[in-house]
């Protein structure tokens, strides 16, 4: 069940572009994914036709936005197999959702000295909202390392959960790729009495996923990396979670009733979602799980697999030992992201050299600094594969790698 | 690749490979600065040592690109030897001249940095101006020189 990729890029008008005569070739997915013509039309169409504020109107198209707005949070529901579109809270963007998980819950549920365990794979979103907590209110915050081929070492696991309150950790690496056992971890949180947030951006993207299935409690993503808009994102949680969580923002849409001496707030999970919300966004977002959703996830998971497979090998035959490959070195525990060092070559200096040749490479610290110190390096460069990346893109990456090493010749 | 070569001009892939002025010095006499650009991880240390009004020496390490570390390695020979007043006329120059891009973005063209340039011998530095056309490299460039400024304002303000 392989991808038609020529065809999947068609749906991708970004890509008929040419940088400086080279075709576009675009290795930053795991940043942000390209947007295909369905969602691109999807939001122009609502704008043209159907806009409006959302659950306030009674007129025609006021009911057209509302009905295309909550429509979207159902196919986001179903599309992570949650079994009601009401534990879908429409944010920003993951980071929104993190903080609004550690805002409400958090504040109501950790005291000085809890603990929150995080791991050493963690980005900033994932970790920067717990040193804020424990700025305020001095909580703990222990790290589950890595092994040396960058698994979580788990080996430790039963004593840095113990006594612990949340486990908050990602399903898949934006660095290394590497793919976590949730379900494992959730059963040893649970085990303690832990609850568990999974910051699933990268994983959504790539592989089928059941919130169901994996029995964590919140699990937080961004449109912007299915392939949908920027600008919204969602927290997926438990129902009982939702009911008892203070709301996050205060203002209108969250409210039932508000006087003079108070307000009450809303059902869920227009609790959590105060103001007008990113309404056309929203329905990019239901149009990107649609397009995935025909694709459809398994077939995406074999997609990465293979091109990263694919990539692994040619990197190595090409480069062997000048080149450092980065993440579990079997394709099957990774998804398709790989960062690497490129001889002495800072990063920076890699991703300027293969633009010239169109070839879209990330350099830097991927937003986890953390795990950089851990791998001892300042900066990696990053290539991470998308629907509409096939083998020739990689190719284009080796041939653009070997003019960055001539023309460095260190 | 005429794009590459306006920003890796062969002066600066030399100052790259085999930057001057690379160690450290006792401090004290000399005073230790550091700087980091947090965008990409560049670094740059600067061991400086001024006297009678005079940078009598200074030595230079950290890792990172080669824009960030060849600027900081032309930044070194430039200034070594040279009056403090002379190394801050140059660093306004050298400022001036990464200006140019933020100065046309505010529709300006650049005329105003034209006195911070009169008269001030570039020498090996005017390699870099290439990088006014990658915005995004040129924190890389001027990190070393805002690490230069730290130091004078600290052992000669």
């Amino acid at each position: 069940m392989t991808l038609d990729v020529a065809r999947l890029r068609a749906d991708f008008p970004i890509l008929r572009r040419e940088i400086d005569g080279h075709r576009l070739v675009y290795l930053d997915t795991a940043s942000s994914a390209q947007k295909p013509t369905v969602v691109l039309d999807a939001m122009d169409q609502l704008y043209r036709q159907s806009y409006a504020n959302v659950h306030r109107g009674v007129y025609t198209i006021a009911e057209e936005a509302t009905t295309a707005f909550e429509a979207a949070r159902t196919k986001v529901a179903g599309f992570i197999g949650s079994p009601d579109p009401h534990q879908v809270v429409f944010t920003r963007n993951a980071t929104e959702a993190i903080n609004l998980v550690a805002h409400t819950w958090g504040r109501a549920n950790l005291q000085a000295g809890d603990v929150v365990v995080l791991s050493h794979l963690e980005h900033h979103a994932n970790i920067v909202p717990w040193h804020m907590l424990a700025a305020e209110r001095g909580i703990e915050l222990r790290w589950i390392p890595l092994t040396p081929d960058h698994h979580l070492d788990l080996s430790g696991l039963d004593q840095l959960l113990s006594g612990a309150t949340l486990l908050s950790v990602t399903a898949m690496s934006n660095v290394t790729g590497t793919i976590v056992d949730v379900p494992h971890l959730v059963a040893a949180a649970r085990a303690v009495g832990a609850h568990v947030l999974v910051d699933a951006c990268q994983a959504v993207a790539q592989m089928p996923l059941d919130v169901t299935a994996w029995g964590a409690d919140f699990v937080t993503f961004s449109s912007h990396k299915i392939y949908g808009p920027s600008g919204i994102g969602a927290l997926w949680a438990r129902r009982e979670l939702l009911d008892a969580m203070p709301p996050f923002l205060g203002g209108g849409e969250m409210i039932r009733d508000v006087s003079t001496e108070g307000f009450t707030t809303n059902d869920v999970p227009w609790k959590f979602e105060a103001g007008t919300p990113a309404i056309a966004e929203a329905v990019g977002m239901g149009a990107a799980v649609d397009y995935l959703t025909a694709i459809g996830m398994r077939a995406v998971r074999e997609h990465e697999r293979a091109l990263t497979a694919y990539a692994l090998d040619a990197l190595r035959d090409r480069f062997a030992d000048r080149i450092t490959l980065y993440g579990p070195p079997d394709p099957d525990d990774r998804g398709g992201v790989i960062s690497f060092l490129f001889g002495d070559i800072h990063a920076h200096d890699v991703s300027q050299v293969v633009d010239e040749a169109g070839v879209c490479v990330r350099a830097g610290h991927h937003c986890a600094k953390p795990l950089m110190r851990v791998l001892g390096v300042p900066a990696t460069s990053r290539v991470s594969f998308g629907v509409y990346n096939d083998r020739d893109d990689v190719d284009a990456l080796v041939e653009a790698l070997g003019r960055a090493e001539r023309f460095f010749a260190l | 690749m005429s794009g590459l070569q306006d920003l890796y001009r062969e002066i600066i892939l030399d100052h790259y490979r085999a930057p001057r002025n690379r160690g450290e010095l006792p401090v004290p006499p000399a005073l230790k600065v550091e700087g980091f650009n947090p965008l990409c991880g560049d670094e740059v240390v600067l061991y400086l040592e001024v006297v009678d009004g005079v940078v009598a020496d200074v030595r230079t390490g950290g890792q990172g690109c080669s824009i960030s570390q060849a600027s900081t390695s032309m930044m070194s020979a430039a200034v070594k030897g040279r009056t403090v007043d002379e190394a801050r006329t140059l660093i306004r120059a050298f400022k001036a001249l990464m200006s140019i891009h933020e100065s046309k973005l505010e529709g300006g063209d650049g005329s105003d940095l034209a006195d911070d340039l009169a008269g001030v011998r570039l020498g090996d530095l005017e390699a870099l101006q290439g990088v006014v056309k990658f915005p995004v490299r040129i924190k890389c460039a001027t990190l070393g020189w805002n690490v230069l400024v730290q130091g004078l304002d600290e052992t000669a303000p």
